[in-house]
């Protein structure tokens, strides 16, 4: 009996164990950019929440629609009120599992190349989103960076025919954040 | 004992589910944290409800370029082309000190007036952390008329051709589509023509806009001055129209029986009849311009 306890004890504290695993960032990066011939918009989003589990190979964002800031006053004003209808959806998610988590040593300095399988929340609507980027180790932090587009039309984001040459049907998204052990 | 393996054994367990607790879970719990107040953005698609200003401000370091028309009245029939024959504007420059603080400056065609004011956003309509339920602005502005002296074999002096108007603006962006204003006003005049006029006159406004989709909103303005505080002869502005929005443009069209478009004009010395056809057609451009581009 006494042994029973004991294991079911050493199981539970390594399962405990586990969420030393976890690394957090809160300032995060998250940028997109149009491209059109007529004009480029780029939104910039330095306040994003994000959290890698090392250990099961998870990672998770979290961004406040309004925190991304532009060049433009009225860039900002049209991106909240009228494309991706931030009071509405105020915030955009993505969970996904980094695939090749196994080749990735968290604990060892070190750049690895990452792919990340997973689905976006945005404007309401979630959309299987795949992207790869590269995971660096140094001295127990972790980066991560990646680019990967989308289309606007898998999110129900219209663009008015008026300004249609103006708004690219294809954003770049580039995510860079450097994450700590979470305490 | 085995009550002590039982407490040993249910704390480990509430440990081990709370590591085992969804990454999401711990993501929502970590967004907790961060919450700021939510402040109302785009109450107004523009400055200017119709005649009069919103609650909206230009941001810091954009500079807006309006030019508005009032044609005749459309009582004046198929011979003045209803109104169309006749044009008066108003040419403004405004600009965003911070994205509290505007001031602008404007030259009308009616009474050859010059005008300046400033306009500051005391409080802000907000929810979440900091709860404010409306936006406040004030706003100051002078009205300077060029017009030749009507009389000029007597002494003349400049400050009698000079108003000043102060405006307080009380909006509230209800949701998304619905939007109202309330704006206590008085205007000073330094001169008035009849001894028995009054110098300050007093009136009060009321207005809001309701979307009719993303890109276009209907508005409605109407001043109402106070019976013992008004000038002889003069009637209650009164104004309709639609905002529509173009990427950098705001194109408005109303009707109102207005034909000044600086708060002394169209507040105190209306004198169109709107129920009986004295109603002029008018239209704004804004166009807004990045001067200086924000901060990141």
């Amino acid at each position: 009996m006494k042994q029973t306890i004991f294991i079911i004890l050493l199981s539970l504290l390594s399962v405990a164990g586990f969420s030393q695993t976890v690394y957090i960032t809160r300032s995060g990066q998250v940028s997109f950019f149009s491209k059109t011939p007529m004009e480029n918009i780029d939104g910039i989003n330095n306040e994003v929440t994000s959290l890698i589990d090392a250990s099961k190979g998870e990672i998770v964002f979290a961004i406040l629609v309004k925190s991304f800031r532009f060049e433009k006053a009225l860039m900002e004003e049209h991106f909240n009120e009228n494309y991706l209808e931030s009071t509405k959806f105020p915030k955009a998610t993505y969970q996904g599992k980094i695939t090749n988590s196994s080749s990735i040593n968290f604990t060892k300095d070190g750049s690895y190349p990452a792919t990340v399988e997973g689905e976006l929340t945005m404007h309401g609507i979630k959309q299987k989103q795949t992207a790869t980027g590269t995971i660096t180790v140094a001295n127990g932090k972790i980066s991560a960076v990646s680019t990967f587009t989308i289309k606007l039309a898998d999110y129900k984001i219209e663009i008015p025919s008026l300004v249609a040459d103006k708004v690219s049907e294809t954003i770049e998204i580039r995510v860079n954040c450097k994450y700590e052990p979470k305490s | 004992m085995n009550r002590l393996q039982l407490i040993t054994i249910l704390t480990f367990f509430s440990l081990a589910s709370f590591a085992q607790d969804d990454l999401m879970k711990m993501l929502d719990e970590e967004t907790e944290k961060d919450k700021k107040p939510d402040y109302a953005t785009a109450t107004f698609k523009t400055t200017r409800l119709i005649n009069g200003h919103s609650v909206e401000n230009v941001a810091e370091g954009v500079l807006d370029f309006r030019i508005s028309h009032r044609f005749g009245y459309i009582s004046g029939g198929a011979y003045e082309l209803w109104g169309l024959d006749e044009a008066s504007m108003r040419l403004g420059l405004d600009y965003g000190l911070t994205n509290r603080w505007m001031i602008g400056v404007g030259r009308s065609t009616y009474q050859k007036q010059y005008d300046g004011f400033t306009k500051y956003k005391l409080l802000r309509q907000s929810s979440g952390t900091r709860s404010m339920p409306v936006t406040l602005s004030a706003i100051a502005s002078i009205m300077y008329k060029s017009l030749k002296d009507e009389n000029p074999d007597r002494e003349n002096y400049v400050t009698s051709k000079l108003f000043y108007s102060g405006q307080l603006l009380i909006g509230r962006k209800f949701n998304e589509s619905l939007s109202l204003q309330l704006m206590p006003t008085i205007i000073h005049y330094n001169l008035v023509q009849g001894a028995n006029d009054p110098n300050d006159v007093f009136a009060i406004g009321a207005g809001g806009r309701m979307k009719l989709s993303k890109r276009v909103s209907l508005n409605l303005e109407y001043y109402y001055q106070l019976p013992d505080y008004k000038l002889p002869g003069t009637t209650n502005s009164l104004a309709i129209g639609v905002d529509i929005e173009t990427g950098g443009h705001v194109f408005q069209l109303y009707c109102t029986n207005s034909t000044g478009m600086t708060e002394r004009t169209y507040i105190s010395e209306t004198t169109g009849n709107f129920f009986e056809g004295d109603i002029r057609l008018g239209f704004t451009i804004s166009r807004v311009f990045t001067v200086k581009k924000p901060k990141h």
